[in-house]
């Protein structure tokens, strides 16, 4: 156990030496994918809740095809599948794009995270009392100033603890990017129980780490709720 | 001059006819009561004046410019987004739930649309929000609470503060105590009636009979979507017309 960790805490925390590994490309992965998801699921949130079908179907065929099949899958798709495909390939941007392993992960990851949060910005877009809307329409705010001033920061606000959940279960979720190279923490477990057999150890580090960053998730966001759901009153 | 004009409003929902033609006119100053059964249109004439709801034939003016609509699918539509908008904070409404922004707090509620919509600094809107803070009787204690903290009474009296910021030509009141716990409602009528005797234009929908006798320099009773009676405070207590005193005693639900 104590040469496990000796020879591999470096890689199972930052760096293998040539490149980003372990716990610091696990992060890196889902900070990016999430942010990523974070800015274009708002957008698309308002389209899901828009009275027009036109601008609401598109969306939800996207988050239905996106949640409704493994991300794994999408991740063969998008690492290998497209690149296939020989028009990907003929075209010199999409060949550079596809190629890397990096940008193929963060898009599935990207659009996969997106698709459930649009989703939860969704709901909590229309759990907003119907009164607070025409409230603000009765005071002269409309169109986009009364999104950006009123929707959404009560929506993200309500969102909070349904998102917190789709961020932790996307931490997890990153553990699927081992399979399309990406050295995150379950690559350097594997690697490291391929190189000493100490299976139990090598997969039991793994888990710990990610129980960690799942603590200190579970912690940032029972901080962010007091700061911004208190609003919902003394019984909550 | 008339302040407010509202010229034969109808109002349709499906095959549901709810105004069949109602009129008002308000000078500056005068506090009009609407009252009337439920179901009678009342709250329904009320928000077709602000266009929360579009009536579908029907002229407003306020302060004798005429609102420009042109018809549409669901009612009227005024015809230019700027001009509704002046209209929306020229007539501020008071709503019977309150429907304060509830992840604002106090102070954020009632400099929202004076900062946002009429362009004012945030520290005179500040300023202002306090005085109106005090004016409803509130502590200044409040102003960083968010409304779900507050009693019914105190966060309707919020939310004539709300309405009082964007300083109003035109005060709306849709049952503004109908929702209150009846230990609560002396407090918000005391602040109406302090508003009244400003000489504040106001319009309200109400089922305080009392309150209206006190207040009001014009009744109006509607009945089945038009105007049934309408004169001083002294018709509610010499009706003339039956549906009136059916309604008065109480017989008219």
């Amino acid at each position: 156990m104590i040469e496990l960790i000796a020879e591999y805490w470096k890689p199972f925390l930052f760096s293998d030496g040539y490149s980003l590994t372990g716990l610091a490309m696990t992060l890196w992965l889902l900070v990016a994918s999430i942010v990523m998801g974070f800015f274009l699921s708002l957008p698309l949130a308002i389209l899901r809740t828009s009275r027009w079908g036109v601008l609401r179907w598109p969306v939800q065929l996207f988050t239905y095809v996106f949640r409704g099949t493994p991300l794994y899958i999408q991740l063969l798709i998008c690492y290998s599948g497209i690149y296939g495909i020989a028009v990907v390939r003929s075209q010199p941007l999409l060949e550079a794009f596809f190629r890397d392993a990096m940008n193929c992960t963060l898009l599935a990851f990207t659009l996969n995270t997106c698709a459930y949060t649009v989703e939860i910005f969704a709901g909590a877009i229309r759990s907003i009392p119907y009164g607070e809307i025409e409230a603000a329409h009765a005071y002269g705010l409309s169109g986009w100033r009364l999104y950006l001033r009123l929707i959404l920061p009560s929506a993200l606000r309500r969102a909070l603890p349904y998102y917190s959940n789709e961020v932790i279960l996307m931490l997890h979720a990153t553990s699927v990017a081992f399979t399309a190279t990406i050295p995150d923490i379950l690559k350097v477990a594997r690697d490291a129980n391929a190189a000493t057999f100490m299976t139990f150890q090598a997969f039991g580090i793994a888990g710990l780490l990610y129980l960690a960053l799942s603590f200190g998730l579970v912690g940032a966001f029972r901080l962010a709720e007091k700061r911004w759901l208190n609003f919902l009153g003394p019984a909550h | 001059m008339n302040k407010l004009t509202v010229e034969n409003l109808f109002k349709r929902f499906g095959d549901n006819e709810v105004l069949k033609g109602v009129s008002l006119n308000a000078k500056a100053g005068d506090v009009v009561s609407m009252i009337g059964a439920s179901g009678s249109g009342k709250s329904t004439m009320l928000r077709c004046i602000n266009f929360l709801e579009r009536a579908d034939e029907g002229a407003i003016e306020l302060d004798g410019e005429r609102i420009v609509t042109r018809p549409g699918i669901g009612g009227m539509r005024v015809a230019n987004p700027a001009q509704l908008q002046r209209l929306r904070t020229r007539l501020a409404m008071v709503f019977q739930h309150f429907n304060l922004w509830s992840h604002l707090t106090v102070l954020e509620n009632i400099i929202l649309a004076p900062c946002r919509v009429l362009g004012i600094s945030r520290k005179a809107a500040e300023d202002s929000a306090r005085a109106y803070l005090d004016k409803v009787g509130l502590p200044q204690r409040v102003a960083d609470q968010y409304p779900a903290f507050l009693s019914g009474g105190q966060q309707q009296r919020v939310a004539i503060a709300r309405a009082l910021a964007v300083e109003p030509e035109i005060l709306l009141f849709d049952e503004p105590t109908s929702a209150l716990d009846p230990e609560l409602v002396g407090e918000v009528l005391k602040v109406i009636q302090a508003l009244a005797e400003e000489g504040r234009t106001m319009l309200m929908v109400t089922h305080e009979m009392g309150f209206a006798r006190q207040v009001s320099t014009q009744v109006l009773f509607l009945h089945q979507g038009r105007v049934e009676e309408q004169g001083d405070a002294t018709i509610l207590d010499q009706p003339s017309s039956e549906r009136l005193q059916q309604f008065l005693s109480g017989r008219l639900k």
